[in-house]
């Protein structure tokens, strides 16, 4: 056994939380906006909720060891819900609150959950309509109570009451809450998170207390974060991310975890608090980027020239001022004069002006995507990581940050490459297992510790950082046996802010084709400005015009591809516009919005086939799910193109 | 059954609100509404339906007290209600909502909920001006009951928002919420989903609901849709060319011969 990695009496959340609401019992801990207003708790009222709820538990009966499920938004009562299970000796099993029932069902049945925390009346139908799958469940607690009067209650408690009931029966229940918490230490279960699961079912991901602590603490430590920072908790709480960011980090340091008022004024929410570290996905920057474009194309012409001028400066010396480097006074003076005008109210109006360590992952994200945001002074970054890895494995040194590496491994991890280019890594932050599924664990972990990632990469030697460059599993061969890597082509697609989704076929095959999603929000601005009328997605995304575009972006897209040696089979020779966005609902992304690319090329082997047998249109029906699980089909003509793509050596012109 | 009911999924109805008794209202020669009788009753979800031009508005403008009617009376709480202003109506605790939505369409929706509680505040202008002492703290009072309100009906998105840059389907909304906020015994809805897709009328019929669940709010609604109608509401009336045709439970107003004449047409041949 290993040495314990953990300072002593910090080992598990319970003792992190009690240190916390002593030593930092008046530091704001958890806000939510609610009735317009910012509500807030300190440290100590947090310690108080978690362990009234947690007494509340035990007075309904959980033992050591049950799984809860905690299925919501991003609500401060949840995150309690997870600690208070850690301090009933109970593992919080966070679920995707979009997910359905039947997604739902799985999860629930596999991890045997006995006690369900669900946010309101929603969460608590799906359950229900469930119910008879999970004979394991033996407690429903919901926190809204907005609609729940008329259920029936025998197993159905409010949150507030079971908080209420833990704190009657304090004399009782405190010492059962000291005597399991006595037992726990560094190796119990800390939580389970399930993967997203790109292909196949989700896995349950088994955390230790060592592993979350031990990659929050060394995370912390690598961008200084402390009690005064501050994080809005808005991505959901069943990913691996939010986790690490609004209990790991945030009871290490002590920082204050923001929720939104609702998913929809996230934005506004993110004004409001303005946070000193924040995460989020490239496609969120990327959204904000081409939302801040649209704005700019309807500002008026002297905004517009002088956002224009100065975002240019901004370009030229803004990332050497954030990395420290020399730039001369007069470049200098002007950043002073442009951050006054433009990049101050800019970062203001996004939410970001105090953003000191910023993160992004998940997918590549668009260099000028990412230049951009650098440049106005925003310390963006890259990391690379894992559920199965308590999420860093790589992350960007302050001064080191590029836009094609993912960065250095991170505090106390180890990488190495495997021969077909595979990513190993080792850390304290090294998952335990995937629960009740030793040959998946086997297969991913070895004995020895080293985890595969799944995903190829290099480490570059001049700066050590490490540069993914596709899915492991994704990576083929072409019919003619050059390499297939469709991600590497998907991205560079991607980064045009009309395209919102792009996926490639090829493996096997003579030559690639495409299916485009649009973004709806720039490519519908751009129809308004030129007055190109639609009634539709479905419309826009079939215009000829929008066509023409698209077909442009590729064209540039093969360029850029063709001076690739090894990928410039990968050019794109056909593609179409889909005339549905691909959607979670409809399985062909995961929670997490990834493109689940086999479930996809499955789904449409229709429009695969037309794209390969030179056919100009083709008429297809497609089943899509709405929001509240009822089917229904959308049918449409599609139009069907071929793209121009650039002669590489040793290709005879056809 | 004149002290109330049980309905089907469990909800006990009080005794009557609000009784009209052989109404009738003439505009000139015209006859909108001819001698009709019926009653709504604390807490029940109560629809009027019918085809265009059965006189369903007028129905709800003389419920409101728009209209006067020329025969008939109106009982409200078991008692003759002499005519009215509707401002005095609105006292009495009767809400509505319009078919055409009548919202102040420069003014954000927060700002038009705070108008629903007009009735409510009690400080005169002056106070109001120097905003100080119990101006402001009236103020913060109702912005609580409003903030509760577009917490309810989930607008916190769009609080700020000039109500005339919303689309349709919220500015309903943010209309139940204007209604909503003086909170009232008995709600009176014109179409309140007339114009909307099937998802935003599963929105409103689930706030209608809500509404009725959490505040035990009487609500008449007028509606077009027969099977939003149908779905949710306690008891229907259904008016034809001015006059009553049916009343019942949603079922016996279906398997009525006269209603599915009026909806559907009678042969002539």
């Amino acid at each position: 056994m290993r040495a314990s990695v953990l300072p002593e009496g910090l080992d598990t959340f319970p003792k992190l939380l009690a240190r916390n609401a002593t030593q930092w019992a008046d530091v704001p801990a958890y806000r939510e906006k609610e009735y317009g207003i910012w509500q807030s708790w300190n440290w100590a009222e947090v310690h108080e909720e978690v362990n009234a709820l947690a007494m509340g538990y035990v007075a309904l009966g959980l033992n050591e060891g049950d799984y809860v499920a905690i299925i919501g938004r991003n609500r401060p009562y949840l995150y309690w819900a997870m600690l208070a299970a850690q301090a009933a000796g109970g593992i919080p099993v966070p679920l995707y609150q979009e997910a359905n029932a039947e997604e739902m069902a799985y999860v629930l049945e596999h991890s045997g959950a006995r006690f369900i925390i669900a946010e309101d009346q929603e969460q608590v139908d799906k359950v229900l309509e469930i119910q008879d799958q999970l004979p394991n469940v033996t407690q429903i607690i919901y926190f809204d109570k907005r609609g729940m009067r008329k259920y029936e209650h025998t197993h159905l408690n409010a949150y507030s009451d079971v908080q209420a009931e833990g704190r009657a029966g304090h004399a009782r229940l405190a010492p059962v809450l000291k005597e399991r918490q006595a037992r726990l230490d560094e190796n119990s279960t800390c939580v389970m998170l399930y993967t997203s699961g790109t292909t196949g079912k989700p896995k349950g991901v088994v955390l230790s207390n060592t592993n979350i602590i031990a990659s929050a603490r060394a995370s912390s430590e690598f961008d200084n974060l402390n009690a005064g920072d501050s994080v809005l908790a808005y991505l959901p709480m069943a990913w691996v991310g939010d986790f690490i960011f609004s209990i790991g980090q945030s009871c290490w340091t002590g920082f204050c975890v923001a929720c939104p008022e609702s998913p929809q004024t996230m934005q506004a929410d993110l004004r409001e608090i303005g946070p000193s570290y924040f995460f989020a996905p490239p496609r969120f920057f990327e959204g904000l980027l081409t939302n801040v474009m649209i704005r700019i194309e309807d500002a008026s012409p002297m905004k517009k020239k002088l956002f224009h001028k100065y975002m240019a400066h901004a370009k030229k010396v803004g990332p050497d001022l954030l990395d420290g480097k020399p730039v001369s006074f007069g470049d200098k003076l002007k950043y002073k004069i442009g951050d006054l005008l433009i990049y101050g109210p800019l970062k203001n109006t996004l939410g970001l002006s105090k953003v000191r360590v910023g993160y992004t992952a998940g997918e590549a994200i668009g260099p000028e995507i990412f230049e951009f945001y650098r440049s106005l002074g925003i310390n963006l970054k890259q990391l690379y990581g894992q559920t199965e890895a308590s999420v860093f494995i790589t992350q960007q040194p302050d001064g080191e940050v590029r836009a094609d590496t993912v960065g250095v491994p991170s505090p106390g991890v180890e990488l190495k490459i495997a021969d077909n280019g595979e990513v190993y890594y080792r850390s304290a932050g090294t998952f335990v297992e995937y629960y009740k599924n030793p040959e998946s664990t086997a297969d991913t972990k070895d004995p020895e510790g080293w985890v595969a990632t799944g995903d190829a990469g290099f480490i570059e030697e001049s700066s050590g950082h490490l540069r993914i460059i596709d899915r492991a599993k994704d990576v083929g061969k072409m019919a003619d046996g050059s390499m297939f890597a469709p991600k590497f082509v998907e991205n560079k697609l991607k980064f045009y802010p009309d395209i919102l989704e792009a996926v490639v076929f090829g493996a096997g095959r003579e030559n690639c084709v495409a299916f485009i999603n649009i973004d709806l929000g720039a490519v519908g601005n751009w129809a308004e400005r030129n007055n190109i009328a639609y009634a539709s997605y479905q419309e826009l995304a079939g215009h000829p015009q929008v066509y023409d575009t698209i077909q442009s972006h590729i064209e540039e897209v093969n360029k850029s591809v063709a001076r690739d040696e090894m990928l410039s089979g990968c050019q794109i020779h056909r593609f179409l516009v889909l005339h549905k966005e691909l959607d979670p609902d409809d399985g062909e992304m995961t929670r997490t919005r990834k493109v689940r690319r086999k479930l996809v090329g499955e789904k449409f082997n229709d429009l695969v086939a037309a794209l390969y047998d030179g056919s100009g249109s083709i008429y297809t029906e497609t089943e899509v799910t709405y929001e509240d699980g009822r089917k229904g089909a959308i049918s449409a003509t599609l139009e069907l193109r071929d793209v121009a793509v650039v002669p590489v050596k040793g290709e005879v012109a056809a | 059954m004149s002290d109330g009911y049980v309905t089907p999924d469990g909800r006990t109805i009080g005794g009557k609100v609000l009784e009209m008794q052989n109404i009738t209202l003439r505009f000139g020669g015209v006859v909108a509404i001819k001698d009709i009788s019926f009653d709504i009753r604390e807490g029940e979800i109560r629809a009027i339906i019918g085809p265009n031009g059965a006189g369903k508005s007028s129905m709800l403008n003389v419920i409101n007290g728009f209209y006067h009617p020329q025969e008939g009376q109106i009982l409200f709480h078991g008692e003759v209600r002499k005519p009215m202003k509707p401002y005095q109506i609105a006292k009495q605790g009767i809400a509505r909502t319009f078919q055409n939505i009548a919202l102040f369409k420069g003014m954000s929706t927060l700002d038009n909920i705070m108008t629903g509680r007009f009735n409510h505040m009690k400080t005169n202008i002056i106070s109001q001006m120097i905003w100080q002492g119990p101006a402001a703290r009236e103020e913060a009072e109702n912005r609580e009951i409003v903030e509760k309100v577009i917490d309810f009906l989930e607008i916190q998105a769009i609080r700020k928002t000039p109500v005339g840059a919303l689309p349709y389907g919220l500015q309903k909304r943010v209309e139940l919420g204007r209604a909503l906020a003086a909170q009232p015994k008995l709600l009176l809805l014109d179409e309140p989903m007339a114009g909307m897709n099937v998802e935003e009328k599963e929105d409103m019929s689930r706030f209608i609901l809500d509404v009725n669940d959490e505040f035990g709010t009487t609500i008449a609604l007028i509606e077009h849709d027969m099977g939003v109608v149908m779905d949710i509401s306690d008891r229907v009336v259904v008016m034809d060319y001015g006059k009553k045709i049916g009343d019942g439970t949603p079922d016996e107003v279906r398997n009525n011969q006269a209603v599915i004449d009026a909806y559907l047409g009678v042969d002539h041949g």
